[in-house]
């Protein structure tokens, strides 16, 4: 029963069809929020770091301190519907606001590892730097960064595979086929109306979420070993 | 060459220096030493800021280093408002003056005139401190080698970096650095690969690479297995031959005694005693300096 019905899906065009629809579709969101996030937590990180010894960011600081506050403390489906239905209120503009809302919430997350990060790296470092006269964002750059990044990625690669699959709850805010909304959760829900076995259509489209994770796991393992090589430890 | 003038720091309601004076002179060497948290090593790091004073000031060939402290420049306190309305009720110049500094009775907004020249005299007087820390290597106690590294990165990054040497004349001055402590075999190596005495003799090394007028050493032997402090000793030993300005904190008495020009004691942040290492150890007057040396010695 299960395995005809799996054969069937796999067989039928439009359902299939679906399936790699959705699939494109949630690559596509990943890919951009991660975009959002990492550009936005980097920034949110540094400014974060910098307020410790530059009065100028102090007030950039606090309000950076609020967002993270505010998107790591209130569920991302709250933060979804919110941006969809009131933010955002613009017909045609939904896959946007979506994604723009998982840039900002994955952002949150980033510019918190990528802090820890950068303070995992002994503060004797930076004093070293700044005592032979380099500039606090010449130490930054090729002296603290080198070393924070190999704590910073796999943390982050931990946060880009969370975000994958936090994608799926786009479907919460209706999902339209042909838009960048139907992603690959969506595709499971349509193909069980047609198929009405959810077995079936859930691990079709479970083995996809876990292709795409296992190959993020797979490129975080080698940006790791490589990052290891440098330091010959 | 640096000059120490007055300074405060705290940290919250810590206050670890109260009031340090003190000249550094071209060619001298002096030691700082003193009991934990007497603040020698605050004072050492304010001598290249790595430590803001909160108050006084910190001069380094006669450019000003930290920020202006008003309540050393007279002539600044006779433009402020309080001055001028202290002396209109009828005080003596001198009594007003010692009045504001004593009390610190200058408050944000002083009159457009001492707001001039306040800032005329810091601006005239600042040097980049980016700048004056080119000059002033320094030697720290847990040697703060860049991890991430080679040896001989460690020696050029900066010099080339800031434009200061070609990578052909950085590298050349390393290799000669590195034969002078045995080590040009390490070149390639990453600092976790050395020994305790090796780091500390290579961050020495990385401070010489600079050309400093001056080096500042935050104990430099203290985190060394003890079988590593004599290697770490005799190199700080040949450069003070060399006629190396050197400000040492330390609590290795027989080598400050051995190569200090001027020995300075420190003691609850504050200077309780100075003198050459023979007055020093010799006939201590100070009886927290008696103490300290009853025990250490």
């Amino acid at each position: 029963m299960l395995f005809e019905d799996i054969k069937k899906i796999l067989t039928t065009p439009e359902l299939i069809g679906y399936v790699f629809e959705g699939f494109l579709n949630t690559l596509v969101l990943t890919v951009v929020a991660a975009a959002i996030g990492l550009v936005l937590g980097f920034v949110v990180a540094i400014v974060k770091i910098s307020a410790e010894n530059n009065k100028y960011m102090k007030i950039p600081a606090i309000i950076c301190n609020l967002y993270t506050t505010v998107f790591r403390g209130t569920p991302v489906a709250l933060q979804l519907f919110i941006m969809v239905f009131a933010v955002f209120a613009i017909p045609g503009f939904k896959p946007y606001a979506a994604i723009i809302t998982f840039g900002i919430n994955s952002g949150a997350y980033v510019s918190e590892n990528i802090r820890a990060g950068i303070s995992s790296v002994d503060v004797g470092q930076m004093e070293a730097a700044r005592a032979l006269g380099f500039t606090w964002n010449r130490a930054m750059i090729n002296i603290i960064m080198p070393q924070a990044i190999k704590n910073i990625i796999p943390a982050i690669g931990n946060e880009m595979i969370a975000l994958l699959k936090e994608t799926s709850i786009i479907s919460m805010v209706g999902a339209t086929v042909g838009t960048l909304t139907f992603d690959l959760n969506a595709a499971s829900n349509t193909v069980f109306t047609k198929v009405p076995n959810f077995l079936a259509s859930g691990l079709i489209v479970g083995c996809f979420y876990l292709a795409i994770v296992y190959i993020m796991v797979f490129a975080i393992k080698l940006i790791e070993k490589r990052l290891r090589a440098s330091d010959k430890r | 060459m640096i000059s120490v003038k007055n300074i405060y720091k705290s940290f919250g309601k810590l206050s670890v220096l109260n009031g340090i004076s003190c000249d550094i002179k071209d060619g001298e060497r002096v030691a700082i030493i003193g009991p934990s948290g007497s603040g020698k090593s605050t004072l050492l790091r304010c001598l290249n800021l790595l430590e803001v004073p909160t108050r006084g000031e910190i001069w380094v060939n006669g450019s000003l280093l930290s920020g202006l402290d008003p309540y050393l420049h007279p002539e600044l306190i006779r433009l402020s408002a309080t001055y001028k309305k202290r002396i209109a009720a009828g005080g003596s110049d001198k009594t007003v003056i010692s009045e504001i500094t004593d009390g610190r009775l200058l408050g944000r907004f002083e009159g457009g005139e001492y707001r001039r020249e306040y800032r005329r005299l810091a601006e005239q007087n600042a040097i980049d401190i980016n700048l004056a820390r080119r000059k002033m290597g320094m030697v720290f106690q847990h040697f703060n080698l860049f991890n991430n590294k080679t040896v001989i990165e460690n020696l050029t990054l900066v010099p080339v970096q800031l434009g200061l040497k070609t990578r052909a004349e950085a590298e050349a001055r390393a290799l000669e650095l590195l034969r002078r402590i045995g080590l040009e075999d390490k070149r390639d190596e990453y600092p976790s690969k050395l020994s305790g005495g090796q780091k500390q003799r290579v961050a020495i090394i990385r401070a010489l690479a600079m050309d400093p007028d001056v080096l500042l050493f935050d104990e430099p032997t203290s985190a060394l297995d003890p079988e590593m402090v004599g290697e770490v000793l005799d190199l700080m030993k040949s450069l003070a031959g060399d006629g190396m300005t050197m400000v040492i904190v330390t609590h290795e008495m027989g080598f400050a005694r051995e190569v200090a020009d001027r020995i300075i004691f420190v003691d609850g942040g504050k200077i309780a005693e100075e003198g050459r290492p023979d007055e020093v150890f010799g006939s201590p007057k100070n009886a927290r300096l008696r103490e300290f040396l009853s025990k250490v010695l």
